[in-house]
């Protein structure tokens, strides 16, 4: 834990100068989803990006996860530039379902440790501590259809986890979810990156958010997107939902709609997001 | 037994009375049709008498065989076709007006490549049941969330790993349609072809007995050819349903 | 119009593999120029068309009976949750039975000629269309039944103005199969027993092993169910496209 508290500063991932161009092969000019984007994250932080519908968010986590190639630009993970593939060590959690209904909880869990060369026993000790940490022991053996889509999204933050990822990209993951579930599933995201020290950084489009579990925030603008704004939270690192309370909480959430609210409305008048 | 059960049952079980009644009554006239029950006498006789064994496996052995073919070739068919979204484009109105055609027109063309066995029926039998499953094979495809095959690219799949694990099973809902649609379309081609061209086999005793004015041996064939198609069928949607309950779709 | 440059890519292709077959089996496979030439001198001549005309006749009333009917029995049962939930089986169940085998009982009922082969296409095609009918209605939103409710419109107004357009796609699709399996249906009944129309034709053929005329019915039977097809197809996607 030392050595990594010393390196807290490191500059774990990073984007330069990116853009995205989609279609517009053909002559025709394409939608540019992303206007030049420069993005440091410093090792094991908790980094939002909130932007309006719309904004390039999604693109941002696809091309940095490396599922996308950037049209111009570099990304770099842990001083490597990204080859065209998911990097080993990034681990991405999407705000789809993305359980698989033929497998059992364990057997969706453990799918991708099964596929590393991980020996069984060190599966099952993985497996353990993750139905554990994301409270799924007693539906071990169950099917997704049988949970609710809080648990379902458990299941796959956990099969996300097993995989001791270094860096954890999550798209979302709490927005098809009703308000109070979404509280929940915020401290426990919180407890699995405090547990792991793993560097996260999360997609959102809610205020209230970005505002209690982040370290730092950036504010993207309406489409092309790019990041306008980062604010720092200087949350202490041992939190949950509850420093909703905090005097600071409703300051940080005003600065965040003080930027954000223009974009919005721009990008209402844009015509673009759901 | 459920309401919605019984109800069926209700329904089925009095539509069959119903005819009972009508061909006991003398209001259908037995040169048009038999009275239910003749037909089941009539069938446990032809079966206990093993008269059409012969035939039943012929029909049964040349259904399997298109059936086989027909599903395995069409998955294989439909997963590459599906891997090239132009072709798949291009391909689409011609898939969707196949079954207008009446391909029993080929069988001199058959009987010319397989011989005159039992290869040409079959040919026919998977000419019918391949392009249900290529389609249902593409919709199944279409119909994959994105997020599970970015979810492939995550854990570094390669494309036929992707296909089996995830594609496969996620398409799986529409693969039973397509298999169901091939039950069906197998057993259609077979026993037509034999009806109007084959020397032997169920369509054929079936033509035959039309031909010599035996009603009882006719209908009785033919509730056999109704059953055993109900049976199949009924257990593999049983099965289907089992396994969808528990993956909850 | 990438797409059309793809169709005529495929259908040269096809042709190709057409030519090659005819040349590995001259005999059983006329050539793709002489298949054409064939069904062209066919529609030049004179003993054609009373053979389309009678195919043609039985094949817009089989439809007409089984779009009638199909609509009739889906859109009943899709309005009535009970009744869609005891039909559905059995409508598979029927869907999925080989209907040549039922053929004789048809012939036994309506006799040879017509109303025989009007019959038989209805009841290939009648059974897919209702199923669709039927899913689509029962798949409409609940909201679009109460909003009905809410401006008060009549039973009648409601099927004209909110099930018919809502199913409208849905419905389309099951015509687009109605469609096909009506035709095959036509064509397997006169192939069985009639003295005239398409099938009868190559029956004929078949019997005298008149390889051309065969493959050059089949050609022209195949021109027009794949325009129709494609038609549908376009008006199918068209309004699953709106819907979406």
């Amino acid at each position: 834990m030392s050595a990594r508290e010393t390196r807290r500063t490191d500059v774990h991932a990073e984007m330069r100068g990116v853009t995205r161009v989609y279609g517009g092969s053909g002559g025709s000019a394409g939608v540019q989803a992303l206007a030049e984007t420069n993005l440091r994250l410093r090792r094991g932080e908790f980094y939002s990006v909130i932007g309006p519908s719309g904004c390039g968010k999604s693109t941002l986590l696809d091309v940095l996860a490396g599922l996308s190639r950037p049209t111009t630009g570099e990304i770099l993970f842990e001083g490597r530039p990204l080859d065209g593939r998911v990097p080993d060590g990034v681990g991405v959690v999407f705000q789809e379902d993305a359980s698989f209904s033929w497998l059992t909880v364990a057997d969706n869990i453990v799918f991708g440790l099964r596929r590393t060369g991980v020996d069984a026993a060190e599966i099952a000790r993985r497996l353990d501590h993750a139905l554990r940490l994301m409270g799924l022991v007693d539906f071990a053996k169950a099917y997704p259809a049988q949970l609710s889509g809080g648990m379902r999204q458990r299941v796959c933050i956990a099969r996300t986890l097993v995989m001791q990822p270094r860096m954890i990209l999550l798209d979302e993951p709490f927005g098809a979810l009703d308000a109070q579930t979404r509280l929940i599933m915020g401290d426990e995201l919180l407890k699995v990156w405090r547990e792991t020290g793993a560097t996260v950084l999360l997609i959102t489009h809610a205020l209230d958010e970005a505002a209690m579990l982040s370290d730092r925030i950036g504010i993207m603008s309406a489409r092309p997107g790019r990041i306008i704004e980062e604010i720092e939270t200087r949350w202490p690192r041992e939190r949950d939902s509850r420093i909703a309370a905090n005097a600071a909480f409703g300051d940080i959430t005003a600065r965040l709609w003080s930027v954000l609210r223009d974009e919005s409305l721009k990008a209402i008048r844009q015509g673009a997001g759901p | 037994m459920t309401r919605i059960g019984f109800l069926r049952l209700f329904f089925v079980a009095g539509f069959i009375l119903a005819v009972e009644a009508l061909c006991r009554t003398g209001a259908i006239s037995p040169r048009v049709l038999i009275a239910p029950s003749d037909m089941a006498v009539r069938l446990a006789w032809l079966l206990a008498s093993g008269k059409a064994n012969a035939d039943i496996a012929e029909t049964l052995g040349n259904v399997a065989i298109a059936l086989v073919l027909s599903v395995s070739g069409g998955f294989a068919i439909g997963a590459a076709i599906h891997a090239f979204p132009r072709l798949r484009r291009a391909i689409d109105p011609f898939l969707a007006s196949y079954y207008a055609l009446p391909f029993f027109a080929f069988y001199p063309l058959f009987i010319v490549l397989f011989g005159l066995g039992r290869g040409a029926i079959i040919a026919i039998g998977f000419l019918f049941g391949v392009v249900a499953m290529i389609i249902a094979t593409l919709n199944g495809f279409d119909r994959i969330p994105p997020v599970l095959v970015r979810t492939a690219a995550i854990y570094h799949m390669g494309p036929a790993a992707a296909a089996l694990r995830i594609k496969l099973p996620s398409a799986i809902p529409y693969l039973f349609t397509g298999v169901k649609l091939a039950i069906a379309y197998s057993f259609i081609g077979v026993i037509a072809a034999e009806f109007i061209m084959a020397s032997s086999g169920l369509g054929y005793s079936i033509s035959y007995a039309f031909n010599n004015f035996d009603n009882g041996t006719m209908y009785a064939l033919m509730l056999f050819v109704i059953v055993l198609v109900t049976v199949v069928n009924a257990l593999f949607y049983s099965y289907e349903r089992r396994l969808m309950r528990r993956w909850g779709r | 119009m990438k797409r059309t440059f793809d169709i005529v890519l495929l259908l040269t292709g096809g042709l190709v593999a057409w030519e090659l077959l005819h040349l590995a089996v001259p005999f059983a496979l006329t050539s793709p120029a002489g298949t054409a030439a064939k069904a062209w001198s066919m529609l030049t001549s004179a003993q054609f068309w009373p053979h389309a005309a009678e195919t043609g006749k039985a094949f817009v009333y089989a439809l007409l009976l089984a779009i009638l009917g199909g609509l009739a029995i889906g859109l009943g049962l899709g309005l009535n949750r009970t009744g869609a939930e005891v039909a559905e089986p059995i409508l598979v169940s029927i869907y999925s039975l080989p209907k040549v085998t039922l053929y004789p009982l048809i012939l036994l009922i309506f006799g040879l000629g017509l109303p025989a082969k009007i019959a038989f296409g209805t009841i290939h095609g009648i059974i897919p269309i209702a199923i669709f009918a039927m899913n689509a209605v029962r798949n409409l939103a609940n909201v679009h039944f109460k909003t009905a409710r809410v401006l008060r419109l009549s039973r009648r107004q409601t099927l004209l103005t909110v099930v018919i357009p809502g199913a409208l796609p849905e419905i389309v699709s099951g015509l687009r199969i109605g469609f096909s399996l009506t035709l095959l249906g036509v064509l397997i009944g006169e192939m069985f027993a009639s003295q005239r129309g398409l099938g009868f034709l190559i029956m004929n053929a078949i019997g005298l092993h008149d390889v051309p005329t065969i493959m050059a019915t089949i050609l022209l039977l195949a021109v027009v169910a794949v325009s129709a097809s494609a038609i549908l197809l376009w008006l199918d996607h068209r309004l699953h496209h709106r819907v979406a």
